[in-house]
């Protein structure tokens, strides 16, 4: 039935990568939102999100996307997506938020464009 | 004409198996992934408002769902006993436009404006004996 998100976090030299993958809706929605503010939490305002293996994503996680995404650009840095699934980029397009996350084909990609 | 009907306590962990079953339900009609995904964000949004606005929170009642199948038409009415829902307010938050702008972007209202963008039809009903019902209907193509 449903996949549990699993989220990883790697922490670089500029940038720290999140891989999340799974299932992300109200149950742990919380919990990604506490990964993300824990990140910025501690100076650190650039993030790539790899999100190819996210099955699922309701407006939940998407709330989480665009709070971690404000603090960062308030903060001089920026949220950015890698591989981002067709379920992801599907509920950004229902939101009409797809041009304001800088989306790149893979996390190498996203992570040097840092 | 196809239909089936469950109960399931109004708690966030439960959704993910009512999806599964409007997923199921979905792909027996013929929706496509994509339309079976957005169903089932429709059923999602739907019964996460029942949890945080008509009970208040988690373990508070049950969500009566039903799924029919009928002429072209699949139908997922949920079924509460919390709190009234106002109309007047849905009107208000589904009329929201995305803004281009991030400063002013507002982090809630997505899921009622997911709602009315994925449905054909979304019907508010309250009683005062037996409580809210949602009813939402997507036209098959």
């Amino acid at each position: 039935m449903a996949d549990l998100a699993t989220f990883d976090v790697q922490s670089m030299n500029r940038v720290d990568l999140v891989t999340v993958s799974g299932r992300i809706d109200s149950s742990n929605a919380g919990q990604f939102d506490e990964i993300l503010k824990g990140i910025v939490g501690k100076g650190r305002n650039n993030i790539v999100l790899e999100m190819n293996g996210v099955s699922y994503m309701s407006s939940a996680g998407l709330r989480a996307l665009v709070s971690t995404l404000r603090t960062c650009k308030r903060n001089r840095g920026d949220l950015r997506l890698a591989a981002p699934s067709e379920r992801v980029v599907d509920v950004l397009k229902l939101a009409g938020l797809n041009s304001m996350f800088s989306s790149y084909p893979d996390s190498v990609a996203a992570v040097g464009s840092f | 004409m196809s239909q089936v009907e469950a109960v399931f306590p109004a708690r966030f962990a439960e959704i993910a198996r009512i999806c599964a079953l409007v997923q199921l339900e979905a792909a027996a009609a013929g929706f496509d992934e994509k339309e079976q995904f957005r169903l089932q964000l429709a059923c999602d949004e739907a019964c996460t408002n029942i949890i945080e606005h008509a009970y208040g929170g988690e373990n508070r009642g049950n969500i009566r769902v039903l799924i029919r199948q009928r002429d072209g038409s699949f139908l997922i009415q949920l079924h509460d006993t919390g709190r009234p829902f106002d109309p007047s307010n849905f009107e208000l938050e589904s009329s929201r436009q995305p803004s281009a702008d991030l400063a002013e972007l507002q982090e809630g209202g997505w899921g009622l404006h997911f709602m009315h963008s994925i449905m054909d039809e979304v019907r508010f009903d309250f009683d005062m004996d037996q409580g809210n019902t949602l009813t939402m209907i997507k036209v098959h193509p």
